[in-house]
């Protein structure tokens, strides 16, 4: 092995260690990865006795957020995959789980992400609900299956802001990172 | 009438619907990876249904998890028995959720909220 990547590997521990990084993953976000890594972290949290609320909550916050990824991310190569491509970490603290999700959109899809969030973020609890309705009962699915509520549920369900940010890949690109936290009941 | 039941998966609901015993289920975890493919033959099926329905149709749904996706096509599930209703017969939907489920209970509120059919909420005891 090189010293450079016996360093990196070692940093790379340390860093999930210090973060108290429960999984962390990169690569393509399939139907077949978010049924395994839903099904780990439910049995995971079974296990550590957290309440059925608590993991119900982690449980439709990652399958919404990684949805989303599968949907709306923009594929390294449409002719090998259709799957879009992400990372994803779920990491704890003494009261919270963290779930973060990250992956590269375009820019108009970075502007229109800020704006949803930037709203749904200022909405109170039940205009919250009131837009799920609204919302609910008006419009057809889209053609990739998304419903345009999966912000506003997952807000929903976490009682929290949703917290994001972009990071500038190229000119066109960006990498957005989404981190919902969820504390533990 | 031909019956549909379809058994649970991890991400499937089981789904009973059955005209001559008048047994209509949808029951389990609904994250389906293409929502239109799994419901669109249920859509059918109650598209032929609302036509020739049963004196009574009471609609049982029993979930443990919905991501949004499914939220919709339950909704649209529900459309057909708000038909039946606006064609003069009657239909019930029974919500049923766990006693440490808020977030399922206030999801059967919601759907109440929106649709023209009675709902009958019921609380059972969760298993763990």
């Amino acid at each position: 092995m090189k010293p450079n990547f016996i360093d990196f590997v070692f940093d790379l521990f340390s860093h999930l260690r210090k973060n108290n990084i429960k999984l962390i993953y990169e690569g393509e976000i399939s139907h077949d990865i978010i049924k395994a890594f839903t099904a780990l972290t439910e049995n995971d949290l079974k296990e550590r006795n957290e309440s059925n609320p608590t993991l119900k909550k982690v449980f439709n916050i990652m399958v919404e957020s990684l949805q989303n990824i599968s949907k709306h991310a923009d594929c390294i190569d449409e002719r090998i995959s259709k799957n879009g491509r992400g990372i994803l970490l779920v990491s704890e603290t003494d009261d919270c789980y963290n779930i973060t999700t990250g992956n590269v959109i375009k820019n108009d899809a970075a502007v229109r992400i800020k704006k949803d969030i930037d709203a749904i973020n200022e909405l109170s609890k039940n205009e919250l609900r009131e837009l799920f309705k609204k919302k609910l009962s008006s419009g057809r699915l889209s053609e990739k299956g998304g419903a345009g509520l999966g912000f506003i549920d997952i807000r929903r369900k976490s009682n929290n802001k949703l917290d994001y940010n972009f990071q500038k890949i190229d000119n066109n690109k960006v990498f957005y990172i989404l981190n919902t936290v969820i504390e533990k009941l | 009438m031909s019956v549909i039941n379809i058994e649970h998966t991890e991400t499937t609901p089981k789904v009973i619907f059955n005209k001559e015993k008048g047994v209509f289920i949808i029951e389990g975890k609904t994250l389906p990876e293409n929502v239109n493919q799994f419901y669109e033959p249920l859509f059918d099926w109650l598209n032929n249904y609302v036509n020739n329905p049963n004196d009574e149709t009471i609609l049982e749904i029993k979930l443990e998890y919905i991501n949004t996706a499914s939220s919709k096509a339950i909704f649209s599930v529900f459309l057909k028995l708000e038909k039946i209703i606006e064609n003069g017969g009657k239909a019930k939907i029974k919500w049923y959720y766990a006693d440490d489920d808020e977030d399922m209970k206030d999801v059967g509120e919601e759907y109440a909220d929106v649709i023209k059919v009675p709902f009958e909420h019921i609380e059972f005891e969760s298993e763990d």
